[in-house]
């Protein structure tokens, strides 16, 4: 694998396949649910410090936590089971959000999006342990132990399975009559509850759902980067998220995923222009709001435009 | 039962008894406090003081989806249907009472989320067929002409079994080709299927050629009872209607 793509386009790749996760998980709350989540990248960062802390005292050696509980032998079958330990912590503090969305949505639940995205951070950046502000590292000698056990391009693998598995579970589950409630909250919450939809559960569903997954993105982004700090989950990435969902089309599973890949590789050809690239794309937003407010895919995903796609799926959705 | 809003009493000392089987309506003029007895049977409010049983049991207090799946269905004066996803998803989500599977089914689409999905999707075809709806399952509701769209809401009501269907206005912007339609289909739903119907409505065609018992409140309580024949003749509720004679 490394002789046929250099690490250059390794990275970009698998940084895609993370962008995917985020853009498709953060679509079930702003695109299917409607509400206005601006806190996606702490969600990540609960993933992300989780997986990594857990990882390294496992499979590595390191200065904070000395020698590894298990061993590095142990990092290429219990990496998983870590990854998803860091989505099932992040969906915990989902909580923080899910709750106070039975009273509250539009604008108010927005900015508590945001203070608890806050939250994660500062409580990082003051847990001394963990590195505090300085960031946490690591995760390179437990992908590298993985490639001594079995010689393959081990983080590449993790990133493609991740990004299938989270497409694979987001699917099944806004398709599902029990998803199909965050859709008819996003479109009249009083006729749901009235018309026997759990609002509560359903929303307390989503949100978990959504921010576990966000979590298992923050768990791949550490181990890609071997190396995390809280700077990288500020309200510019959460922002960088919801561009996508926006340019993809609110509620369209597909819309997400390709816009996500079309950021990613827009971010990647605009490199050169430095700083200015903040002006490039924000101006291609706002052409796109102007001219296609709905985004690339609307609410249609992409059998809806080609459906001779829908012969490879064996339930109909 | 009794409900205040802030200090504003909106509904004094209401009571009605409905039996199994029943075709009743409640009227009265605009402000009455009608669709206010509506909101809280279906929960949506909770009554300051009073009770509500329903088959015997409370259901005071109850979240409005927990009254829904003890079996009141009702619909509203504006119809609320989701308008961007199809008849049939609109009459599927309305299962959400009996969806009989949880997030790991759906994950793992185990063989009792297929069932149950199967189920589910067979029932709510079998309610629109019934209701002369089947063609337009696959549609979006925001493109039904609103005759359509009003029988659809009855239909999703319909489609959670309920005992007691609640109607707030059905015939309210319907033109008198539709309204005709809603009378027999009103009719034909309350032969075929075993339920009381209660509805609230202003046109005294529908409630006269329907219901066998008829309540009129204003300003939150009741001013009169009994069959259509009394109540057409009934000075009090002419008076609430027509105002005083003398000015």
């Amino acid at each position: 694998m490394s002789g046929t793509l250099n690490i250059y386009w390794q990275s970009v790749i698998m940084f895609m396949g993370v962008n995917i996760i985020l853009s498709s998980s953060l679509n079930i709350i702003n695109g299917n649910m409607g509400e206005f989540s601006c806190g996606h990248a702490g969600f990540m960062a609960v993933g992300a410090y989780v997986s990594s802390v857990l990882s390294v005292a496992l499979f590595a050696k390191s200065a904070t936590f000395g020698a590894p509980l298990l061993g590095p032998a142990y990092a290429v079958w219990l990496f998983p089971v870590v990854l998803l330990i860091g989505g099932l912590a992040a969906a915990l503090v989902g909580l923080l959000v899910a709750i106070p969305s039975f009273k509250t949505r539009g604008d108010y639940l927005a900015i508590i999006t945001i203070a608890a995205s806050y939250i994660v951070k500062s409580t990082i950046e003051n847990i001394g342990i963990i590195g505090g502000a300085r960031g946490f590292m690591g995760m390179g000698r437990v992908m590298d132990a993985m490639e001594n056990t079995i010689h393959l391009p081990w983080i590449m693998i993790w990133v493609f399975l991740g990004t299938v598995f989270s497409v694979w579970l987001i699917r099944r589950f806004i398709y599902s009559t029990f998803g199909k409630g965050v859709d008819a909250i996003s479109q009249d919450e009083i006729a749901a509850e009235i018309m026997s939809v759990n609002t509560n559960r359903v929303k307390l569903v989503a949100f978990m759902v959504s921010c576990g997954l966000a979590g298992l993105a923050g768990g791949l982004f550490a181990h890609i980067l071997g190396y995390v700090n809280p700077g990288s989950f500020t309200i510019l990435k959460s922002t960088e998220v919801m561009v996508m969902v926006y340019m993809g089309g609110m509620g369209s599973l597909s819309g997400s995923v390709i816009a996500a890949v079309a950021m990613t590789l827009l971010m990647e050809a605009l490199r050169p222009l430095q700083i200015i690239k903040w002006v490039v794309i924000p101006l291609l937003l706002v052409l796109l709001m102007q001219f296609r407010p709905e985004g690339i895919m609307g609410r249609r995903e992409l059998v809806d435009i080609f459906p001779g796609l829908r012969k490879f799926y064996t339930f109909k959705g | 039962m009794t409900q205040y809003f802030g200090g504003l009493c909106a509904v004094s000392e209401f009571s009605v008894s409905l039996e199994k089987g029943e075709l009743a309506a409640l009227i009265g003029p605009n402000g009455a406090g009608k669709t206010t007895v509506f909101n809280l049977v279906s929960g949506f409010y909770k009554p300051t003081r009073g009770e509500i049983l329903f088959k015997g049991r409370s259901i005071k207090g109850k979240k409005p989806h927990e009254v829904t799946s003890r079996g009141i269905a009702r619909t509203f004066q504006n119809i609320r249907l989701w308008f961007d996803m199809t008849v049939l998803d609109n009459i599927r989500i309305a299962q959400h009472h009996a969806l009989g599977y949880g997030l790991l089914d759906c994950f793992l689409r185990t063989p009792r989320y297929m069932r149950r999905e199967r189920e589910i999707e067979d029932h709510a075809m079998q309610v629109l067929e019934t209701l002369g709806l089947a063609e337009v399952a696959h549609e979006l509701p925001k493109n039904l002409p609103y005759g359509v769209q009003r029988m659809v809401e009855i239909a999703r009501a319909l489609s959670i079994k309920p005992d007691l269907l609640m109607l707030d206005e059905p015939a309210a912007g319907l033109n008198s080709a539709d309204v005709d339609g809603l009378i027999k289909n009103i009719a034909a739903i309350h032969e075929e299927f075993d339920l009381a119907i209660w509805m609230i409505e202003h046109q005294m065609d529908v409630v006269m050629s329907l219901c066998s018992w008829i309540k009129v409140i204003d300003f939150g309580a009741t001013i009169a009872e009994g069959t259509p024949t009394q109540i057409q003749n009934n000075p009090d509720v002419i008076k609430a209607y027509l105002g005083d004679e003398t000015i």
